[in-house]
């Protein structure tokens, strides 16, 4: 049977696998899944850390090789850093998700070495009021920075841009 | 010197700058002055030790030695890490922490940028992934050297003695020798001394935002990438190093 898997099906399987910070997120939503290569029941699986500290980064590699092996693939994860991992590559779905949970989606914003620019504005995820204000850029993990809402008081992680 | 001696000596320098800054923003952890910065300074830690473990990884691949990134973390005595005077000073207050970040991601930033040209495929890639990071950190330490610098009357004196304090040791991250020479040759580094000037008027430019006095430095504090280091070192090793030379190999 498992030699019918295909590399479309691996990706579907790697649907599975959560962001063990950000469980509302997969890897793929997160798109740090670079490449899935497959040789008979052997699977490459190439990922991109989001930060490079990241200490979620173990715990995926895990995570991906025990799912893989419920469908009888061995599997080895590499790890590759360029192109380097960008937040244009949360997919729509991982943003809306993202939103859904309470974490505000990353926005466009200016080059991060333009000192004082006038501040992202931010959606507040729960009331979606523009009114919001950045407390910190760095929040509860490397990825995200802390805001608050100015109309609903609720304090909130923004997944912060990255590119 | 080979090249490939060049390339370690190269990345053990580096790796060791930001291990080293880690390991002394790492010590802030619970002790910031206000929470959001609490957290701030260990995020910046964390990103430091993720590149840290980047070059160490790739160091200990280039010297083939059989040493794997940890050995070359916690296992070489204190003369052998190469790491700049900067970066091993104690955090002092604050705003003494504050300017020595500054001083280290204004360097950073300019360097990550000229290497993205190198040579070398994977010294680009550490340079284009760790770039990303060094933007955040250097727009945080500037914000408040500014917010410091033009503060009240006491932090305005306490960040400018750090600032006198600190700067005779910015020409350290400038130090180039054979080892460069050598990387240059084959365009795996650049010279760093091509963005000293823009990294002065960089650091100038938001000093004089701060309303604080350049000090005029008479004398240039030297010695780390050499392997000679101040007094701190010693003390910061031995706490960094405690739990593998105690148990050694010990795992998570």
């Amino acid at each position: 049977m498992t030699s019918e898997i295909s590399v479309e099906q691996v990706w579907n399987y790697l649907k599975d696998v959560k962001d063990p910070e950000v469980p509302v997120l997969t890897v793929v939503d997160l798109g740090i899944i670079r490449n899935v290569e497959l040789n008979g029941t052997e699977c490459l699986v190439t990922i991109t850390p989001t930060y490079t500290g990241c200490p979620a980064m173990r715990v995926i590699e895990n995570d991906i090789i025990e799912r893989l092996s419920k469908e009888g693939l061995r599997t080895e994860v590499k790890t590759t850093l360029s192109p380097a991992w960008t937040t244009d590559w949360i997919t729509q779905d991982g943003r809306d998700k993202l939103e859904g949970y309470g974490i505000a989606p990353p926005q466009d914003e200016v080059d991060k070495s333009v000192l004082f620019a006038e501040p992202t504005v931010v959606p507040c995820p729960l009331c979606k009021s523009k009114n919001t204000r950045l407390v910190s850029q760095f929040g509860s993990t490397a990825c995200k920075a802390h805001y608050q809402c100015n109309d609903c008081k609720e304090p909130f992680d923004y997944f912060k841009c990255l590119k | 010197m080979t090249k490939p001696k060049a390339l370690f000596e190269y990345l053990i320098r580096h790796a060791d700058d930001t291990l080293i800054l880690g390991q002394r923003l790492s010590e802030w952890c619970g002790h910031g002055p206000i929470l959001e910065e609490d957290i701030a300074l260990t995020n910046i830690a964390l990103d430091l030790i993720g590149q840290a473990t980047e070059l160490y990884e790739y160091a200990a691949q280039v010297e083939n030695k059989g040493r794997t990134a940890d050995d070359l973390a916690f296992l070489r005595l204190e003369r052998e890490y190469k790491n700049v005077l900067l970066v091993e000073q104690k955090n002092g207050d604050f705003g003494k922490t504050i300017v020595r970040q500054f001083l280290f991601d204004n360097f950073q930033l300019l360097n990550y940028t000229q290497l993205l040209n190198s040579s070398d495929a994977q010294v680009a890639a550490i340079a284009e992934k760790s770039l990303k990071e060094v933007k955040y950190h250097l727009k945080h330490s500037s914000e408040w050297v500014i917010r410091l610098g033009d503060g009240t009357e006491e932090s305005h004196q306490r960040i400018q003695e750090s600032v006198d304090d600190l700067m005779r040791f910015v020409e350290e991250l400038f130090f180039q020798n054979e080892v460069n020479e050598l990387l240059q040759e084959d365009k795996l580094i650049g010279d760093c001394e091509e963005f000293k000037q823009q990294f002065h008027q960089n650091v100038n430019n938001v000093l004089t935002e701060a309303t604080l006095t350049i000090p005029d430095i008479k004398y240039h504090q030297k010695g780390g990438r050499k392997g000679i280091h101040s007094e701190h070192m010693g003390f910061l090793l031995a706490e960094m190093q405690y739990m593998q030379r105690t148990y050694p190999g010990m795992q998570w």
